[in-house]
């Protein structure tokens, strides 16, 4: 039983997540900081895009060094 | 966002995870028993309909501004995942996916499996093999198309799109009997990843508070934006793998 929760977390894991867990975790803190900067009167649209090109450049270079 | 954005990127997505979907059914059907293949198929395919049909309704009840925020961040994820794998591919640091090769390496191990019968079913090989592989590939497309049409509050167009993607697919590959390794999934992967990225760029910045200039139209800037930077990704990943090459060419050459 204990075997099958593990695997089914897992695969959640695998699923969410995916191969590199900094992508996922960049993407939160993005949203966090985008959540936060919008409550004041600086324009907050910008903070994803530039998420995304930091994270996926530097999870393909991550890959070029292995 | 359109009613066309909507049924293209669900119905490519679905597209592509139903060729591979279909490959191991394939091999299931033609290395073991057909029979028990279809049933794993068309069980799983149950299963599918359910998880949309039950969480459908449900995810439409949810606040619009919450459920962008959770779905844009989960399929911004999902995004980046096949955005990377597919520049990976494209410039030549990771194998290209050839159906072919998985039916070969799928049929070898189902004629290599012990027999086995459990209840209706002649070979449950063949049933788990068939239902594993379609309710793997299948979960995917059902996420898709959920927060897709959720978001749009068109869950029926989305789940078309996936029913039209499964039927084509299931057609032509009751008609040619092989694997479709002539579908340019690499490409089709490429673009999902870009369609992906870009609306959980889009909807995730909404559900955590930002305003988009120029509000629905902005789309129309990241989506090419998205496509335009992961092309310059291939092409910088393609230079330093060459360039990688040509010095462990060199230094192969030293004495």
């Amino acid at each position: 039983m204990t075997a099958r929760i593990i695997a089914l977390l897992r695969f959640c894991y695998d699923f969410v997540v995916g191969d590199d867990w900094r992508v996922a975790l960049g993407v939160v803190a993005a949203l966090a900081v985008t959540y936060g900067i919008s409550t004041t009167s600086i324009p907050a649209w910008w903070i994803l895009p530039a998420a995304v090109a930091i994270l996926l450049p530097v999870s393909l270079w991550r890959v070029t060094r292995l | 966002m359109g009613s066309g954005a909507l049924f293209a990127a669900v119905f490519l997505a679905c597209l592509v995870e139903a060729v591979e979907a279909l490959t191991i059914v394939l091999a299931a059907g033609a290395g073991r028993d057909w029979r028990s293949a279809i049933t794993g198929a068309s069980t799983a395919l149950a299963v599918l309909a359910l998880i949309v049909a039950a969480l459908g309704p449900a995810l439409t009840a949810v606040p619009l501004g919450a459920l962008r925020l959770v779905v844009g961040g989960l399929l911004l994820i999902f995004g980046l995942q096949w955005l990377r794998k597919a520049i990976l591919r494209a410039g030549g640091l990771k194998a290209r996916h050839d159906e072919t090769a998985v039916y070969r390496t799928e049929l070898a191990a189902a004629q290599a499996a012990p027999p086995g019968n459990r209840g209706i079913i002649a070979d449950w090989y063949s049933f788990i093999l068939s239902f594993k592989g379609v309710l793997l590939e299948g979960l995917e497309v059902a996420f898709i198309a959920l927060t897709f049409g959720a978001n749009q509050r068109n869950i029926p167009l989305a789940a078309a799109a996936a029913v039209a993607a499964v039927i084509i697919v299931t057609v032509t590959g009751v008609a040619v009997r092989e694997p479709l390794a002539r579908v340019p999934e690499n490409t089709m992967k490429f673009a999902v990843g870009v369609m992906l990225t870009s609306f959980g760029v889009y909807w995730g910045a909404e559900g955590a508070g930002a305003s988009w200039p120029g509000g629905d139209t902005a789309l129309l800037v990241v989506v090419p934006a998205v496509a335009l930077f992961a092309l310059a990704l291939v092409v910088a990943l393609r230079l330093i793998t060459s360039s990688l090459r040509a010095s462990a060419t060199a230094q192969a050459g030293r004495p």
